[in-house]
């Protein structure tokens, strides 16, 4: 299938007719609405409360009216004003900003009480002019939202990444604005099922879980990115244990091991694998030759 | 569509423009009331976040002035209706909004705002 991302630009891309397709095709209605709907409930905001959300990339506003109906005031900024207009003839309640967001956003600390997004931030890593840096765009747009949202509030991005490198710069930047909190991946081993949230958190708190479809333990494949790293820390953890208790000798396990049984080990090694032309064990087998000078 | 709500925790964000950013000054406004659903409940959470004398000084200058001049340490029933109106229902639809800080100026047509800006007034 081919990617949006690759084609052009996402204002020229989300041009008159395809800001009409896409907001006439009722099966990427429903996938958008699911997605939304999932963030949602990802974001976890308090119950029977209006809250204040950002919708980043709100394009015709789908899951604005969502937002609506959940009885969320909503601000929503887009990139592509064909897009935005046809949120305006859909009558949605928001506010909506021409925005792109790799140049930041202005708005005052503390003003919103979560952040949604539904297939957006991967855009942020194309360069589509020679002044456009992503890991400088990505950047400045972590820190800006890190500094609107509440504290303690959360962001939620579902993304469709094309890499782990991708998955790999996107988390680094958030983390680096400060944000915590880490990836959701709902239901890790379908492909066609299978969605990636971007859980950030401002203010200490817990990831939440992914769904998985079957009810079978996939706790590793939940926060794969997160547990990747785990393993990268425990495993490097090992190697320094291994080589300070080994002190100066440098290289592990050959601390207490001397020539002779080396020897002997990889030839009983070369016995056992059938390889011809081991030579007989003898008195002189790994003796010290004669200094001859 | 832009309601006083959003305005309100609108700043300008050219770089390096950080004093006078905030709030931006509407000129050649064209007004539109639309009604919308009460939810004095939100209006009394939001309370804290509002900064009320850009807002008083806001809505004065699209000619409302029901507010008062300093925020009343308990709002009444009837303020708070007067607030939702000037929150929620006022949408400013053309126009202009210009940061008295740095001069940049943010059109507004269609009641969306164009807050896109130059290579060189993108902060780092």
């Amino acid at each position: 299938m081919s990617r949006p991302e690759e084609i052009s630009p996402p204002e020229i891309f989300y041009g008159d007719t395809e800001a009409h397709k896409y907001t006439a095709n009722t099966r990427i209605k429903s996938i958008q609405s699911q997605m939304t709907q999932r963030a949602l409930e990802l974001l976890a905001l308090p119950e029977d409360e209006t809250a204040f959300v950002l919708d980043i990339g709100c394009g015709s506003g789908l899951s604005g009216e969502l937002l609506d109906e959940e009885g969320h005031v909503w601000v929503g900024c887009d990139i592509a004003p064909s897009m935005l207009e046809v949120a305006l003839e859909r009558e949605v309640e928001g506010d909506l900003f021409l925005q792109d967001i790799g140049q930041g956003f202005g708005f005052r600390p503390g003003t919103f009480d979560g952040a949604i997004s539904i297939s957006v931030i991967q855009w942020l890593l194309n360069a589509d002019s020679n002044t456009h840096s992503p890991p400088q765009r990505l950047a400045r747009f972590f820190t800006t939202l890190h500094s609107c949202l509440r504290n303690p509030s959360r962001a939620v991005f579902q993304f469709y990444p094309s890499s782990d490198d991708q998955v790999q710069m996107i988390t680094t930047a958030a983390q680096r604005a400060g944000f915590g909190g880490g990836l959701v991946v709902d239901y890790p081993n379908s492909k066609k099922a299978r969605k990636m949230y971007l859980c950030l958190m401002v203010g200490q708190q817990e990831v939440p879980k992914a769904l998985d479809g079957e009810e079978m333990d996939l706790d590793e494949e939940n926060s794969y990115g997160l547990e990747k790293r785990r393993e990268e820390i425990r495993n490097e953890r090992r190697r320094r244990k291994d080589s300070s208790a080994s002190g100066k000798k440098g290289k592990k396990g050959k601390k207490d091991i001397n020539a002779k049984e080396w020897i002997m080990k990889k030839k009983d090694l070369y016995r056992a694998r059938g390889k011809e032309g081991v030579p007989t064990d003898s008195k002189y087998t790994a003796r010290k030759r004669k200094v001859y000078f | 569509m832009v309601r006083l709500i959003t305005h309100n925790m609108l700043a300008c964000h050219v770089k390096n423009c950080t004093k006078d950013n905030f709030p931006l000054a509407f000129s050649d406004v064209e007004l539109v009331i639309r009604p919308a659903p009460e939810n004095l409940e939100f209006i009394n959470r939001f309370l804290p976040k509002l900064d009320w004398k850009a807002l008083v000084d806001t809505a004065r200058s699209l000619g409302d002035t029901t507010l008062p001049e300093t925020m009343p340490e308990s709002m009444t029933e009837d303020q708070l209706r007067a607030l939702h109106h000037v929150l929620m229902e006022m949408h400013v639809e053309e126009g202009n909004m210009t940061c008295r800080g740095c001069g940049h100026v943010y059109p507004i047509s269609n009641g969306i705002p164009n807050m896109l800006l130059a290579e060189h007034e993108v902060g780092r």
